[in-house]
């Protein structure tokens, strides 16, 4: 495939890659998780990502997200090399993830799950208290952006499959982030929910922002996705513009029955 | 988490069930009930000096529930604390006195080896420090605290021995004494110490972001992990504190005892988890606090004292104890459940 230059536009015009991989490889001991996966993204553009299970799209999405290193490989964010010591530190260089099992504390309200780790507080001595006031303020007008029925002060226990998500998704708005990467966003809730989340995602094209949708849904990848790219076994085998594949192309790339494209 | 398909109406304030509703006010209504019991049927009970006499005896036990709640609350356990107490109070002991050449010296004519801050300071310390060594097994060496704390039992109980060689050490100044013995206004100094230390911790679990993230720590580690909450420093952190309110603790023992010995504390594990658990904190994490906890403390400390006066035996206050204890869970278990069917 062509790769847009650092920092330049590629000859095709395409603009400047927010995020790039080159070559990422990693193993567990003898297995081989990916080999020599180059992605790049850019900014207002809605990457599908897709694979069977065990594909290794698990493993990339942790590699984005600063759970663990490459073993090797580089990752550039606005053509710059990057090293991310740690989720908050992926989280603090403007990647952010709406995880698939969407990483809530169901002990805890919404708001404070969307603030969770990056509370606002004021500082009295050696403690850190909780701005509670705040946070419920602006989680709720987050829900509200979102058109969500959630209400901040309500336990996540307590909550539908579709609330939940909009506590997850409402947590990547509270920064600016360069990539919102989204595993699985749509597995586990109801039909009308679905369309709100890719009405949502919708909006964060429109808002400039890079998404890449990890999902196994081929009507969502074709509903809101600018480009495909396709993993089988570690390895990236397609990666084209949605306009130029058919859901029936990508599920032979899937499952094998097409070597590349 | 669980798949949901079917499109869900909002839950309506979702409706607390009238059985979560009794389970949340158990161990509170208990309380009420057995201070009503206790009451006619010892008038002695309602005594100023008796009630100030439970309070007392509570607030040691107490003291360190308050630590295992932290502990509790991220879904540890801490079994170390009656040896962690016994160690912590032979070390302010030798530092009272300044060594253990008059070890035994009781009454008229002891003389303080170092002021109280030092004797307080080096218990507390103590405590931090075999905490910590915990903390960090658990969390570096990801050993469960179960079993790293059950080492810790015998190890603390074993250093106490050796470092006590076995025998007290008693007789300090009254500058010590009085932190076991003396009151403020009528009111014995632990059971001061007791409260003021419970709204502190009530504070921090409540109010701030540490307590917070004891409480995301302990229902959903993962969770948490992934919004960059520091889990491992908060489990770390949690052992340091109940080490913390060992050191505290062992030191107003030592003061009303006026002595210190390798045997103090035996047992006293149970009594601090079982006011933990009493008091609704759930031993699987994140759900619970410090209210809670000095209700569990208390009503351990009634029944204990209401039997007495009783005169029932003290093998029969086991066995009532060890019940309350099981119905406890048993009530917790039953609101759990009826949480995740609402």
């Amino acid at each position: 495939m062509n790769r847009p230059a650092e920092g330049l536009p590629d000859p095709d015009g395409r603009p400047a890659a927010v995020l790039e991989l080159r070559g990422i490889a990693k193993h567990f001991g003898a297995i081989h998780a990916l080999a020599g996966v180059d992605l790049a993204i850019a900014r207002g553009e809605v990457l599908g990502l897709m694979g069977d299970n065990g594909a290794g799209k698990s493993t990339l999405v942790k590699i984005i997200a600063g759970n663990f290193p490459p073993s090797a490989g580089e990752i550039l964010l606005d053509g710059r090399p990057v090293r991310f010591h740690g989720p908050s530190d992926a989280r603090g260089q403007g990647i952010e993830i709406v995880y698939q099992d969407l990483a809530l504390c169901d002990n805890l309200p919404a708001a404070l799950n969307v603030f969770l780790g990056r509370e606002i507080v004021t500082r009295v001595g050696p403690f850190r208290f909780l701005n509670r006031a705040a946070m419920f303020d602006r989680a709720g007008q987050l829900f509200a952006e979102l058109k969500s029925e959630t209400r901040p002060r309500d336990l996540v226990r307590d909550m539908s499959g579709g609330q939940r998500q909009a506590v997850a998704i409402a947590r990547t708005r509270l920064s600016d982030p360069k990539l919102v990467l989204m595993d699985e966003p749509t597995a586990a809730i109801s039909v009308r929910q679905v369309a709100e989340v890719l009405d949502l995602i919708r909006r964060l094209k429109e808002s400039n922002h890079a998404v890449i949708l990890i999902s196994h849904r081929m009507p969502d990848v074709f509903a809101v996705c600018d480009r495909v790219a396709v993993l089988r076994r570690g390895t990236k085998v397609a990666d084209k513009p949605i306009s130029a594949t058919s859901p029936e192309e990508v599920t032979g790339l899937i499952t094998g029955a097409i070597e590349t494209a | 988490m669980s798949i949901e398909t079917g499109s869900r109406p909002t839950p309506a304030k979702a409706p607390v069930p009238a059985a979560a509703l009794a389970a949340r006010y158990a161990a509170p209504l208990f309380l009420l009930i057995l201070v009503l019991v206790f009451a006619v049927l010892e008038p002695r009970f309602l005594s100023p000096f008796n009630l100030m006499n439970v309070l007392r005896q509570v607030s040691i036990s107490g003291l360190i529930a308050l630590g295992m709640t932290f502990v509790i609350l991220t879904a540890g356990i801490d079994l170390s604390v009656g040896s962690l107490l016994a160690l912590c109070g032979l070390v302010a002991a030798y530092v009272a006195k300044g060594g253990l050449d008059d070890r035994f010296a009781v009454g008229a004519g002891v003389e303080a080896g170092n002021p109280v801050p030092l004797a307080l300071g080096a218990a507390i310390l103590v405590g931090m420090a075999g905490g910590a060594i915990q903390g960090w097994i658990i969390t570096r060496l990801r050993v469960p605290p179960f079993v790293v704390t059950l080492g810790g039992l015998t190890a603390f109980r074993g250093a106490a021995l050796l470092f006590s060689g076995g025998g007290p050490i008693s007789g300090f100044t009254p500058d010590y004494t009085w932190w076991g013995l003396g009151r403020v206004m009528d009111v014995p100094v632990p059971v001061i110490v007791f409260a003021v230390a419970a709204i502190i911790a009530h504070v921090v679990l409540r109010y701030t972001r540490f307590g917070l993230h004891v409480y995301a720590t302990g229902a959903n580690p993962a969770a948490a992990n992934l919004n960059a909450v520091n889990t491992r420093r908060v489990i770390f952190s949690v052992y340091v504190i109940v080490g913390f309110f060992c050191g505290l603790a062992s030191f107003l023992l030592m003061a009303r005892l006026n002595s210190a010995e390798a045997v103090a504390g035996l047992q006293l594990e149970l009594d601090v988890i079982a006011a933990v658990v009493i008091g609704g904190t759930s031993l699987f994490g994140g759900v619970g606090g410090i209210v809670g906890t000095v209700v569990g403390a208390l009503l351990i400390g009634v029944l204990r004292n209401g039997l007495v006066l009783l005169n029932v035996s003290s093998f029969i206050q086991q066995i009532v104890i060890g019940i309350v204890l099981v119905a406890a869970v048993a009530v917790d278990q039953y609101a759990a459940r009826r949480r995740q069917e609402v």
